[in-house]
């Protein structure tokens, strides 16, 4: 298929190949040695070559979904840790996470990247805390724990003393319990 | 027990006794454990970190892991002293550099050490000389199950003990070797290591740990899967499997030049011997690397008048700590060099 197209106009002002509206995709295809061009609109495009096209859309929205496909991401860039505030692109940024509660936060996202790193294998067979016998520390705890040592550091910080020493009275139990 | 004790002689895993010693200088295993409702070190404010510390130093000075115990604050450290720690292989490189309240526990005659704050809470370390691995990990357990016995670990059913990166999530361990490899690196054969280790998921460093320089041809090997296996099925593979491959090759390339290549053997002996015995300004650098021929040459019977003992200690005592810890002062550039070929002189000398 060759595109006909008046000297001196551009390809903005290029006419669809199929209907008469303007042409704003413009694709290239090389098939058994031969380059073609099209040009279509957008409904043309999107029914003809399966190509879904979303006119305007933002460019950081254009960004991220780039950045997200080429990192294997999936998870919005919005899921954050509700006890450490990291998220998935911060982790991935770091390669560290922020606390153990993370690992049930990006569960499935970790899970790809776990088998890469450990010859497929996904659950832990080694020593378990001898104290907490198979069941091992309950995570429930652990995040009560993270967040009661938060707000504690937020209660010294603005000298709400009363509310401190309340919390660690509530650490102190939990530790113990 | 004081820091300053640990000066004027080379730390247990540079004994030069042990299993396979004339191969393989020491064995390493850590475990990498955090503690239960706290974040990992990257989110930590600096109230946690030091609640944190308090926290880790009180549980180990209180567990009765041996009957000394040194635990270094390493915030209060001078630069010179982390530096030293770095050199016994008592703390690693990032602890040493980092900034915030951190430490270190040394116990038993350093085949123990704590690192507390480093990228996990804690960071359990056994260090023996020689192909120890199993009395390694009889040792480490046991530490950390005393630990484990008064603190609460992150740990989860599924995951094992949580880290703060998911490459050592599960066990936690990482089991290191260290080898002396001079007749690979010689033949150039060393590269078919490093592609059968890659193979077999392992990871090859230098001297001084991750991203580090083969440095006097002394390289780690140690695993990189922490899930899915048993801390006994990777010691295992390490001891039964790995290293005793490596070993062969070391032997037979070791051979070889004793057999074949007599002259060039002699000649890379000889030049070091000379070198050490008579250079008047070294540098660490070049130091490790004669001293590795040395050992080489000392091994397959080319030297006879040195201590294997005295050479031992002279690839730690002639590291730059070391040397201005033994000279009591600080030195640097030409100043250090010649101290360094003074001391060699006199250990080589006298022995």
């Amino acid at each position: 298929m060759q595109a006909e197209h008046s000297a001196g106009e551009g390809a903005l002002f290029m006419k669809c190949d199929n209907c008469n509206k303007n042409a704003t995709v413009h694709l290239t295809e090389i098939k058994a040695g031969k380059k073609i061009e099209k040009h279509l609109c957008e409904q043309c495009a999107a029914a003809n070559e399966g190509l879904p096209v979303k006119s305007h859309m933002p460019i950081n929205e254009l960004l991220t979904n780039f950045v997200m496909q080429h990192s294997g991401m999936q998870k919005e860039v919005g899921t954050s840790c509700e006890q450490c505030g990291i998220t998935w692109a911060e982790f991935r940024q770091s390669g560290l996470l922020g606390c153990p509660n993370d690992y049930q936060v990006f569960e499935k996202d970790l899970m790809p990247l776990l088998q890469r790193a450990h010859e497929n294998m996904s659950h832990h067979v080694g020593k378990v805390p001898a104290r907490r016998g198979n069941s091992g520390v309950p995570m429930k705890r652990q995040v009560d724990l993270t967040r009661l040592r938060k707000e504690l550091a937020k209660a010294v910080e603005a000298e709400d003393y009363e509310r401190a020493a309340k919390l660690r009275d509530q650490i102190r139990q939990a530790e113990g319990g | 027990m004081k820091l300053s004790d640990l000066t004027n002689h080379a730390g247990e895993w540079l004994r030069g006794s042990g299993p396979m010693s004339e191969i393989v200088i020491s064995s390493r295993i850590r475990l990498a454990r955090n503690i239960a409702g706290f974040p990992f070190l990257g989110r930590c404010s600096r109230q946690q970190r030091q609640a944190l510390e308090q926290k880790a130093r009180e549980t180990i000075l209180n567990a009765q892991i041996a009957s000394e115990l040194l635990y270094v604050d390493l915030e209060a450290a001078p630069e010179i002293d982390r530096q030293l720690l770095v050199e016994r292989h008592l703390i690693s490189k990032p602890h040493a550099a980092a900034e915030g309240a951190r430490g270190v526990a040394i116990a038993e005659n350093e085949t123990i050490s704590i690192m507390v704050n480093e990228e996990d809470h804690l960071r359990i370390q056994a260090l023996r000389s020689g192909l120890q691995l199993e009395e390694a990990w009889e040792q480490i357990t046991k530490v950390d199950d005393k630990i484990e016995s008064t603190l609460d670990y992150a740990f989860h059913p599924r995951f094992g003990y949580l880290t703060a990166c998911p490459t050592n999530v599960g066990t936690g361990i990482r089991v290191s070797v260290m080898l002396h490899l001079p007749a690979l690196k010689l033949t150039g054969e060393i590269e078919k290591v490093f592609r059968a280790a890659k193979d077999m998921r392992l990871a090859v460093r230098g001297l001084y740990g991750e991203g580090t320089e083969a440095t006097g041809d002394f390289y780690q090997i140690s695993n990189q899967t922490t899930l899915g296996k048993t801390e006994e099925e990777i010691i295992s593979d390490f001891k039964h499997v790995v290293i005793p491959k490596i070993i062969e090759y070391e032997q037979h390339a070791r051979k070889a030049l004793r057999d074949d290549r007599t002259v060039q053997l002699d000649d890379k002996v000889g030049r070091a011997v000379g070198i050490l015995r008579s250079a008047r300004l070294i540098a660490s650098e070049e130091t490790l690397l004669l001293l590795s021929h040395l050992r080489m040459g000392l091994h397959l019977g080319r030297v006879k008048d040195v201590d294997i003992r005295t050479l031992n200690e002279l690839f730690l005592l002639t590291q730059p700590a070391h040397l201005q810890k033994i000279q009591g002062r600080k030195l640097e550039g030409d100043v250090r060099r010649a101290a360094r070929a003074d001391y060699i002189r006199s250990r080589l000398s006298a022995s």
